[in-house]
């Protein structure tokens, strides 16, 4: 589709006059064009808790005046919000990463089965590939559990449709609506023809007294249930002719069955092949399906992840493959699709591609950046646990280490890799607390750490460490305060004092919530001094008693705090390698000689090198005369 | 033009998604259908940055084809190699030669490959690639975090849009105190490849 005569102008610029101009062309990613879809369909309450592929949503609608959208202090609260307000009558969304609905789930079967008022729409944002995740779980298989009809957009033009389909759905079949997206689809931006202006909600915000639909109790309950059943039976004849759901009619000898990006990899690997292209994937209008069916002579599914839609249609009789060439593993791209493809005998004439074998080439991982005030409480835990060994120490056997470190999510998680080494392990939102309480129950004779990101501790390790303070636990646990929800890119949160819309608010302060739980050895360290940071982890974990200590250095990234970079003096430098050993990607070492990149170094903010160095190599640039210049 | 596939990629920080945004942006202006992605992992600075920029009337997947990108534009030379081989044969390699070496090469864990050996990975898909001193260059303007513009204006040489309609993309895109500083790297980047192209 050619597009002549197009005003291109940037996705979101400062100007807030385009977004109400009928029919423009815009480059948006899925995240931003389910935003702008979700208030030109007149939502009202915005809520989220960060997590990547989703976190640019509630980015994007916080930035409208006329919409109320919050972080929340974690994705149940979040779902407990929205759901209040389509209870009051007003359209609602909640949006959050996959595993973000684990949290969720409670409230979201919950308004499954009340039902809503005001139309309720959940976002889930699934990570195929685990490209920033703990796992890559299909979150398609919740409307099952849930009861409530799934959406799947497959580009932003899509995603910005259907998020006005979602709030009429959710109103007409009162339940809320799973809309389903990927990283791929969240994260590639595509062009839109945004093609209406915002509906202004005009109702007046009102909760109608109805017991029998809000009160579940169980005699209330158990008469929502033949309700929810009868509400798929309807959602169902419903997709039947929705336009949601798609024919494209190609050849008769293949027929694929398909639904968000695998559509479009399916398209662009068999563009020969005959499509019913599903928008709306639950339930599934099963009349389609067979006529479908029978006007194709092969019938394939080409999904992502689970054979989610392949078993439905399989139970319905129908003669179909998919998962047997399709890998259930990862994320898919073209490639695996040709190669599939191939394999299954969809593409003839293709010979497989000729491929080079990959030269070996150095990983490039991301790493704690330069100036991370998680560096040094890692560099401490990680020596006085014994797991940091200088480069040229390998050849010794390592001791065991010392200490059990319990992990949680966030930036920090990446203080695993070498040459810290200073988790043993992340799971999931909270659960370095409750995993270090039960390592210490069942007796181990190590101390045990736990450490936990101020973003983490609010949305998930409270509840921990109130099971901590109640069983007389005396593990130390670790706070990293830097201000921020940093790793998916530096949301506000309960503890910063600013809100979603970059207001002023109450701040929640750390100290005192620790304390007010029943904490009695509280400590607040500067993150950036080493010697108080071991000396009061020492300290710590010395004491008998529950300990918290609150490392507190604001993230490098958000508070770009320069001064002048520090360099190596190369007559003192014995090329011992400790510096090296805190991972800090300023310093590096070339050709025998260990130099820092002063366009990475922070400087005056940060000076852990300078305070580790055992020979005082370290020193701002301009003091030194024999440093190593690139 | 029947499709262009391109690749942009660097490590975190150099601004290559605002350099692939402005590629997507020019090519929707000249009325062309684009997708674009990111493979950045978890978000972090230091790590690998992968754009893919696909235009043409129609396009479906956002993800290109192993050999199939027309362009590669690399901002890092360990990454050119990286990707190389998504290039299509006789495809075009534009690369700045600066090497930021993992941290695994300088913990002594791994070897930053020398500059035959990613010469030579670039050779096997094609013989049109370009070496560009683009960080030399940048450093010389007076601004580094000009690269990626610098660069911009080498690979937009080979891209079928006006000079204006590049202009007016990256003029949208930067806040009004940026601006100028980019469009003289952007015009430097296309003298630059000139130069080395001729």
């Amino acid at each position: 589709m050619i597009r002549l005569f197009v005003n291109a102008s940037s996705c979101f610029p400062d100007s807030k006059l385009w977004y109400n101009v009928a029919k423009m062309l815009k480059l948006l990613s899925g995240n931003e064009a389910l935003a702008l879809g979700a208030y030109h369909a007149g939502v009202k309450v915005a809520t989220a808790y960060p997590g990547t592929p989703s976190t640019e949503i509630l980015e994007t609608i916080a930035r409208f005046d006329d919409v109320y959208a919050e972080w929340s202090t974690n994705e149940k609260v979040a779902m407990e919000v929205a759901m209040g307000a389509a209870y009051a009558g007003v359209r609602a969304m909640v949006s959050m990463k996959h595993v973000g609905l684990n949290v969720a789930s409670d409230p979201f079967i919950a308004a499954s089965t009340t039902g809503i008022k005001g139309g309720l729409v959940v976002i889930s944002a699934d990570d195929p590939g685990a490209h920033s995740s703990q796992g890559e779980q299909d979150n398609r298989h919740y409307v099952k559990l849930a009861k409530v009809p799934m959406l799947e957009p497959s580009d932003s033009q899509e995603a910005y449709d259907f998020m006005a389909h979602a709030f009429d759905l959710s109103e007409q079949f009162d339940t809320p609506v799973l809309m389903r997206t990927t990283t791929r689809i969240s994260h590639s931006k595509s062009v839109v023809e945004v093609d209406r202006s915002r509906e202004v909600p005009t109702k007046q915000p009102a909760f109608q007294h109805e017991a029998a639909k809000y009160v579940m109790l169980p005699v209330h309950a158990r008469l929502r249930h033949p309700l929810m059943e009868e509400r798929l039976v309807k959602l169902a004849a419903y997709a039947e002719t929705s336009p949601l759901n798609r024919v494209i009619r190609g050849e008769r000898q293949l027929g694929v069955v398909t639904s968000g990006i695998a559509y479009q990899y399916a398209r662009e690997v068999l563009p020969r092949a005959s499509f019913l292209k599903l928008g709306m994937t639950y339930p599934l209008p099963q009349n389609l399906i067979r006529h479908f069916a029978s006007q194709v002579d092969r019938l394939v599914v080409i999904e992502e992840l689970d054979p989610f839609l392949q078993e439905d249609i399989q139970a319905m009789g129908i003669k179909v493959t998919g998962k047997e060439f399709i890998p259930r593993l990862g994320e898919l791209n073209p490639d695996i699709i040709e190669e599939a493809g191939r394999q299954a005998g969809l593409l003839t004439g293709v010979s497989p591609r000729q491929v080079e074998t990959a030269p070996e080439l150095p990983r490039r991982p991301p790493l704690l950046c330069p100036g991370c005030p998680h560096t040094g409480i890692f560099f401490v835990l990680s020596t006085i646990g014994q797991r940091a060994r200088l480069a040229k120490a390998k050849e010794k056997t390592p001791k065991e280490a010392k200490l059990i470190i319990t992990g949680d999510i966030g930036c920090y998680t990446l203080g695993a890799y070498p040459p810290l080494l200073a988790l043993d392990t992340c799971a999931c939102m909270g659960a370095s607390i409750g995993q270090a309480l039960g390592m210490e129950k069942a007796g181990v004779s190590d101390k045990v750490v736990a450490v936990i990101g101020d973003s983490t501790f609010l949305h998930a390790g409270i509840t921990g460490l109130v099971d901590g303070v109640y069983n007389k636990s005396q593990i130390t646990i670790i706070i990293l305060d830097n201000g921020t929800t940093a790793m998916t890119g530096h949301q506000e949160h309960p503890g910063t004092g600013i809100s979603a819309q970059g207001k002023e608010t109450r701040k929640v302060v750390l100290e005192q919530l620790v304390r007010g739980i029943g904490v009695k050895d509280v400590k607040v360290v500067d993150a950036f001094n080493m010697k108080g940071l071991r000396e009061n982890v020492r300290t710590s974990l010395d004491n008998p008693e529950l300990s918290v200590i609150i490392v507190r250095g604001a993230c490098s990234v958000r508070i770009p705090k320069r001064g002048e970079p520090r360099a190596i003096d190369i007559e003192r430098c014995n090329l011992c390698g400790v510096c090296l050993m805190l991972g800090c990607s300023a310093i590096q070492r070339e050709d025998e000689q260990i130099y820092i990149d002063p366009m990475l170094c922070v400087g005056e903010a940060c000076t852990i090198c300078q305070q580790l160095c055992p020979r005082q190599a370290v020193a701002p640039q301009s003091k030194i005369a024999h440093k190593v210049t690139k | 033009m029947k499709k262009l596939d391109l690749l942009i990629t660097g490590a975190g920080g150099q601004g290559i998604i605002l350099a692939s945004d402005i590629i997507g942006e020019t090519a929707m202006a000249a009325g062309y259908d684009v997708k674009k992605t990111d493979t950045i992992g978890m978000a972090q600075r230091g790590g690998s940055v992968l754009s893919n920029v696909r235009i043409a009337r129609q396009v479906w997947s956002p993800l290109i084809k192993r050999g199939e990108a027309d362009l590669l534009l690399a901002l890092e030379k360990l990454e050119a190699a990286r990707w190389a081989s998504y290039l299509r044969p006789g495809g075009i390699a534009i690369v700045n030669n600066q090497a930021l070496p993992p941290l695994s090469v300088s913990l002594g864990n791994a070897r930053y490959p020398n500059d035959e050996e990613i010469i030579g990975i670039l050779k096997q898909r094609t013989d049109r690639y370009y070496i560009i001193e683009g960080t030399q260059r940048v450093r010389e303007l007076g601004n580094i975090r000009t690269l990626n513009m610098f660069m911009l204006g080498c690979a937009s040489l080979f891209l079928p849009f006006k000079v204006q309609a590049w202009k007016d993309s990256i003029s949208q895109r930067l806040p009004a105190s940026l601006r100028q500083i980019n469009l003289i790297a952007f015009n430097q980047g296309r003298k630059e490849v000139k130069s080395v192209c001729v």
